[in-house]
């Protein structure tokens, strides 16, 4: 088939692109290197609007030993543990087929992690479905949920933690991001860049097929009607495959065989083999007969776009292949020799001894399009004055019973239990809690990690939200007593050539940095998911943070369950009684308005650094922070979480009850302390110049408010269990 | 005390397990599917996973491995024989232990905890016990326990039964039956009472910083029962 510009376009490329193609290779590209580039520049390979902006993220840190442009990041825990983790996107797979989408969502990110020589030890996710009204939402969610289980569960690496929104920005586009964290020793990381020419090129792991033809090029575009003609185009996973890659990689690791390892995910082959040896600034030649396929009679254009699962790219030293080839016999994958690496510093493709495909590599990988996309600035919507004659006319347990039972607010426990959050046998912070927490093995080490996202807000005003996500897993860290370390991002937005969108991300990133630098919480990983659009219509801007945190003896670890009755509860930081883009504004008064709640990033830091103090001086037994729902639902899911009820003293200050107890005000806590431990902690708060209040204190099952009794706790828990069940079955 | 943990390509609570029984005395040793020999050892264990990724249906790839002959030629001779949640799925599938797991009555995966009121004493995996209900942990898609009538006579009338679903207080009823198993049945014996296999986890719940220690309880047991 001879190439020219319409099938260029067809391939994704613009006309622009195409014609950049040309004049670098001085001639038309042959339909297989036409494919290359086309899976190359598309926007999921090529970060082509985002990498300008990304280069401004806050990379660095004491502990990082590997920020962004590795498979993953990697953090240092002391003794010689490292952290290897990342999250990565796999939103538009997911829904076209959400089972399939989501199950390789997980599995690519945990190849990432383990392409890097670490044990995978924990997966978090972050989905994001339409409106529950929606005709799509249950089969999706059921699906997604499904996906993640089927395949978590299967490779024997628990789901620990992770967040679940609906709102109807994600009608048309679900948000699926997949976290992992691995363990690996720090002096044995293993890195992509190839190095040294005629070393062998080996391919290992499941056989190629036609799944996943341009699942890139797919990520890369917006949906449209004819969505569920793209069904061929996603990956279908197989977790017992990849159980085995991974103890095969591991016992290969396990000597110094390996020069660089990459996993084929995005663009399969093509990325891998080009990302290898354009980090080493090497040529690659590649025999693409010799690559195992499943299918009878595939094409070499085939054979390096098919994203295929459970496959990876290792450039092994020479005379390894015997004892490499041992190993992945006795888990009985596949392994082949089918190249080496050259000093052509071009990509060099050989099928039926022609050859296929020559193009200096720099051209895919360096030359591949940049673009400062004009983007538009938010501005600060004004303050909603709301009207006190309104909230009179609420009712305080109706608002209570419908905040607590509201799907974004309620518990997600139907979701977590179809996943196994307690196999490898260290779990000792299960989902549910402010982070999830798992123990280094054999150590007396854990890691606590989180996921957010806070679309909304970022919605609102771009540059605030982003901060704000940052601070979110910032404190949900600081809650289970971690010292926070480091986070990953995955970007997810709308069309960055609409300048709406464009301006989101540009400012959401912005925010990012800001929160990430003041806080010395670095992104050292990340992902970029845009064009989540559905006929004109995008999400919500939705950056979603993972954070990681390390607890340096595990028996410290805290948890947000109220301990005993007539504990005294406070509340650390200052409330200020803010309605705006809180939730009780949304579902309440109906209210989508107005500007996201501040962030004062001296308090933000200074209160968690002395919530962190008074965990480690043992004076508190419970601590949540103050989030979605503010103190009312902060205290209840404290309630609700160790049996346990409270009575809230009489408020002072706020003009009215609703502001006290419903304003999303950043930067608080609620902790549980004992009476007589009350001067104690009293006395470092206010020599750290923290301020506080005294909520109330627990009692034994009620909740009280205003000396009346309003809900047990079982009444309660009953509506923030209840709900997704039903809505579900 | 020697103990064996068999991995299958697939298994996923092999190292939990290990853990589990040196944590409580046994020098355990880890054997590969593809050998043909057993090391010398007291109990045998089969643990979780996804054996052989579970397909055709769970444990019965497994069920024909290289190393399951010498399983059963243990287990025939009289030898203490333990399948934790895959194990039990592999154990039905050699025929070493009756019935068959089918798929949870919700069609959902399920991880949580649960309570098993312990049945049957009179044997090397209970005696001495001091608790008659347990708390402890499944996850599994396949726990839901189902057998003939007359096979569920047998069981019966042998006293093979090993446990049963319960609620926290030892209440035997349908409330508490998380997958919809015949009669709320969590594990069970084979005639000789050598041979046990449950869904539930004990190697998950060995402290108290994980989900509970109940499993604590049963390891301790049953390295002084064999000793």
């Amino acid at each position: 088939m001879e190439v020219n510009e319409k099938i260029a376009v067809e391939h994704g490329l613009k006309p622009d692109e195409y014609q950049k193609i040309c004049d670098l290779l001085k001639r038309v590209p042959n339909l297989t290197e036409l494919g290359i580039f086309s899976a190359m520049w598309n926007e999921h390979c090529s970060y082509k609007s985002s990498r300008l902006h990304l280069k401004k993220l806050n990379t660095k840190g004491k502990k990082v030993i590997q920020g962004p442009g590795e498979n993953a990041g990697v953090i240092d825990i002391g003794d010689d543990d490292a952290i290897v983790f990342k999250i990565e996107s796999h939103n538009h797979p997911s829904f076209i087929e959400p089972y399939q989408g989501a199950a390789t969502g997980v599995g690519g990110i945990m190849r990432d992690v383990f392409t890097m020589g670490a044990r995978p030890i924990a997966n978090l996710n972050s989905i994001h479905f339409g409106s529950t009204q929606h005709k799509k939402t249950k089969n999706l969610l059921r699906g997604v949920v499904k996906g993640i289980g089927g395949y978590g569960n299967c490779i024997g690496v628990p789901t620990i933690a992770g967040q679940t929104c609906f709102d109807q920005s994600y009608n048309g586009n679900i948000l699926v991001n997949a976290m992992t964290l691995g363990l690996v020793n720090k002096n044995k990381i293993f890195y992509s860049k190839a190095a040294g020419i005629n070393k062998p090129v080996i391919y290992v792991g499941s056989k190629t097929g036609r799944d996943g033809i341009h699942g890139a090029s797919m990520a890369s575009a917006i949906f449209d009607d004819k969505i569920e003609e793209k069904k061929p185009t996603v990956q279908v996973g197989d977790p017992f495959t990849e159980k085995l890659l991974l103890e095969a990689c591991l016992e290969l690791m396990s000597d110094k065989s390996i020069i660089a390892i990459q996993d084929m995910g995005a663009a399969g082959l093509t990325s891998s083999s080009i990302e290898m040896a354009s980090k080493g600034n090497l040529g690659i030649e590649l025999h693409l007969d010799k690559v195992p396929c499943r299918e009878e009679k595939m094409t070499p254009y085939e054979i390096m776009l098919s994203e295929s699962q459970e496959r990876m790219l290792i450039v092994l030293e020479n005379g390894k292949e015997d004892s490499a080839k041992k190993i992945f016999d006795k888990w009985n994958l596949d392994f082949a020799v089918i190249g080496k690496t050259t000093d052509s510093k071009n990509i060099e493709l050989y099928f039926e001894k022609e050859k296929v495909a020559n193009v200096p590599i720099k051209f895919l990988a360096n030359e591949a399009p940049m673009y400062d996309r004009p983007w538009k600035k938010t501005k600060l919507p004004q303050k909603i004055k709301f009207s006190n004659n309104e909230l009179k006319k609420l009712k305080f347990d109706d608002v209570i019973k419908k905040m607590i039972s509201h799907p974004n607010i309620c518990s997600k426990q139907w979701i977590w239990e179809q996943y196994d959050h307690t196999v490898m046998g260290d779990t000792i912070q299960k989902p549910g809690g402010d982070a999830g927490v798992v123990r280094v093995h054999g150590t007396k080490k854990a890691v606590a990690s989180s996921v957010d996202s806070s679309a909304s807000y970022c919605n609102a005003h771009p540059f605030t939200g982003g901060k704000q996500v940052v601070c979110e897993a910032w404190r949900n860290l600081v809650s289970v007593g971690a010292e926070p370390i480091a986070i990953t991002n995955c970007l997810n937005f709308g069309n960055p050539e609409k300048k709406e969108n464009m301006g989101e991300f540009v400012e959401c990133i912005d925010g990012i940095n800001e929160a990430s630098k003041y806080l010395n919480f670095p992104v050292v990983s990340g992902n970029v998911s845009f064009y989540n659009e559905t006929k004109d219509k995008g999400i919500k801007p939705t950056p979603t943070i993972g954070g990681v945190g390390l607890i340096k003896d595990y028996k410290n670890l805290m948890t947000m369950k109220f301990k005993s009755k007539e504990n005294l509860v406070l509340v650390i930081g200052k409330t200020e009684g803010n309605l705006d883009q809180s939730i009780f504004a949304n579902v309440i008064l109906d209210e989508k308005k107005g500007p996201p709640p501040e962030i004062n990033l001296f308090n933000e830091k200074n209160n968690g650094e002395t919530v962190l103090k008074i965990i480690k001086e043992k004076l508190v037994l419970s601590v949540h922070d103050v989030s979605l729902g503010g103190i009312m639902i902060g205290a209840l899911k404290m309630c609700i979480a160790g049996s346990k009820g409270i009575k809230f003293y009489k408020f002072k200050n706020l003009t009215n009850v609703y502001q006290y107890f419903f304003s999303e005000d950043q930067g608080r806590y609620i902790i549980e302390v004992e009476k007589n431990n009350l001067k104690k902690v009293e006395s470092i708060l206010k020599k750290n110049s923290v301020h506080f209040d005294l909520l109330g204190e627990t009692t034994d099952k009620e909740i009280i408010i205003n000396d009346e009794p309003t809900f047990t706790v079982d009444k309660v828990t009953e509506f923030y269990k209840g709900w997704l069940y039903k809505y579900m079955s | 005390m020697n103990s064996s943990v068999i991995i299958f390509p697939g298994s996923n609570c092999d190292r939990d397990m290990d853990v589990a029984l040196k944590k409580f005395g046994f020098k355990n040793k880890m054997v590969w599917h593809d050998d043909d020999k057993l090391p010398k050892s007291d109990l045998i264990v089969l643990p979780g996973g996804f054996s052989y990724g579970d397909y055709l249906r769970c444990g019965s790839i497994a069920g024909k491995s290289k190393i399951i002959q010498s399983v059963i030629d243990f287990a025939n001779s009289g030898g203490m024989v333990l399948g934790i949640c895959n194990g039990f799925q592999i154990l039905t599938e050699t025929g070493l232990l009756k019935g068959v797991l089918q798929q949870n009555k919700n069609i959902e995966f399920i991880c949580k905890n649960i309570f098993v009121k312990i049945n049957n004493s009179e044997n090397k995996f209970f005696e001495n016990i001091d608790k008659d209900v347990l708390e402890l942990h499944i996850a599994h898609n396949e726990g839901n326990y189902f057998c003939s009538e007359d096979e569920l006579k047998s069981l019966e009338d042998n006293n093979q039964i090993a446990a049963y679903y319960c609620s926290s207080d030892g209440k035997v009823d349908d409330k508490s039956n998380p997958n919809g198993a015949i009669k709320n049945i969590a594990g069970i014996f084979n005639e000789k009472k050598n041979i046990l296999g449950m869904m539930p986890h004990p190697e998950r719940m060995i402290d108290k910083y994980l989900s509970g220690e109940d499993g604590s309880k049963f390891f301790e047991n049953l390295i002084r029962n064999l000793k």
